[in-house]
């Protein structure tokens, strides 16, 4: 038996999340950005997907944070940085990340 | 002809450029089928939940409230806080859509992923010559394929059930993903103390309830990077604007 109300909220997320989509989109060419916002703007990939990625480095194993050096997430997060780096290949920085990943966690795990 | 080959040309560069990414999203999607059979949604609300949030954190965020048996409205606004960086990503990608018409708008706005976002970004940077209906065609390349991958990893994820241990961390394959996407975009110092001043404040304010601290490290992350350019590397460079 599903819960209650399930079509009902995922219709209701799924509205609000397109609205949110949709905002600037739509809006953008009948309102004037100000220059400034328009520079700020291009540090959106940085600094959001950033904040995706250092909390997801720093979850310990029992889900709260582990600010351990030695929690292996946050080491295959630096290695994998540093293969991003060099080979600006998304494919091999997910391939060879996450064995490295079960390295360290076999390692210090 | 030529034009239907530069217009086919378009759209297998969004799709290539996002071929490397989409493997991530495939722990991921099947991820949220499973959550979704644990929540006991049907065959056809779990596979509708991707087609019509197509926001995974949020996806299982709203599981997650379901299945402690929360109050309608603290689901709905969770689902939007989790998604407030969309509209940011709105609001940055826009003016590279501003001649589009209103169907195509609609379209791009419902694909808008993280991953469609900072690599047609990302592309339309660097190659700021584009026509609108290059860049449409680019983005929708990208874009589409991110869905078809996501929606049939929900599926195969709700077909398969819990059979992914999760001691492999498939999901460490978004970060992972992340990581790759941002890292060759660092080449000067504002965009540094953006991603600096961002991944830190999200780590202070991880605990903050509904994923506000998310938001709340994308505001200062941008306003780092534009206060760095503006404070730190203009002045530097005289008078350049």
């Amino acid at each position: 038996m599903q819960p209650e109300y399930t079509w009902l909220i995922i219709i209701l997320a799924g509205l609000c999340t397109w609205g949110l989509r949709l905002s600037f989109v739509e809006f953008h060419h009948r309102i004037q950005m100000p220059e400034a916002v328009t520079r700020a703007l291009r540090y959106v990939p940085a600094a959001v997907l950033s904040a995706i990625i250092f909390p997801a480095l720093l979850r310990g194993a029992q889900g709260g944070m582990d600010y351990s050096l030695l929690n292996p997430k946050l080491l295959a997060g630096i290695v994998a940085g540093l293969i991003a780096w060099r080979t600006k290949n998304m494919l091999i920085t997910i391939l060879v990340g996450l064995p490295v990943l079960w390295g360290f966690q076999a390692l210090l795990g | 002809m030529t034009t239907m080959t530069k217009k086919q040309n378009d759209f297998l560069d969004g799709l290539r450029t996002t071929a490397p990414v989409l493997p991530g999203a495939i722990p991921f999607g099947m991820i949220t089928g499973v959550t979704a059979l644990n929540t006991h949604f049907d065959t056809l609300a779990g596979i509708a939940q991707s087609v019509l949030i197509f926001a995974g954190a949020s996806q299982l965020a709203m599981m997650n409230l379901i299945q402690d048996q929360a109050w309608l409205p603290i689901i709905i606004l969770t689902v939007i806080t989790i998604n407030l960086r969309f509209a940011i990503y709105s609001a940055s990608i826009a003016p590279y859509f501003s001649n589009t018409r209103w169907y195509q708008r609609w379209l791009i706005a419902y694909l808008l992923t993280d991953q469609a976002y900072a690599l047609s970004f990302a592309h339309f940077l660097r190659t700021p010559d584009m026509s609108p209906a290059s860049r449409f065609r680019f983005y929708l390349g990208g874009a589409l394929a991110m869905w078809v991958v996501w929606c049939a990893a929900t599926i195969l994820g709700y077909v398969l059930g819990a059979g992914v241990p999760p001691s492999w961390s498939l999901d460490f394959a978004v970060p992972l993903g992340f990581i790759a996407l941002i890292v060759p975009g660092l080449r000067d110092r504002a965009s540094v103390a953006a991603a600096c001043a961002g991944g830190s404040i999200a780590v202070l304010a991880h605990g903050l309830p509904y994923n506000l601290g998310l938001f709340l490290a994308a505001i200062c992350g941008i306003t780092a990077g534009y206060l760095y350019e503006t404070y730190i590397l203009k002045p530097a460079s005289g008078e350049a604007s």
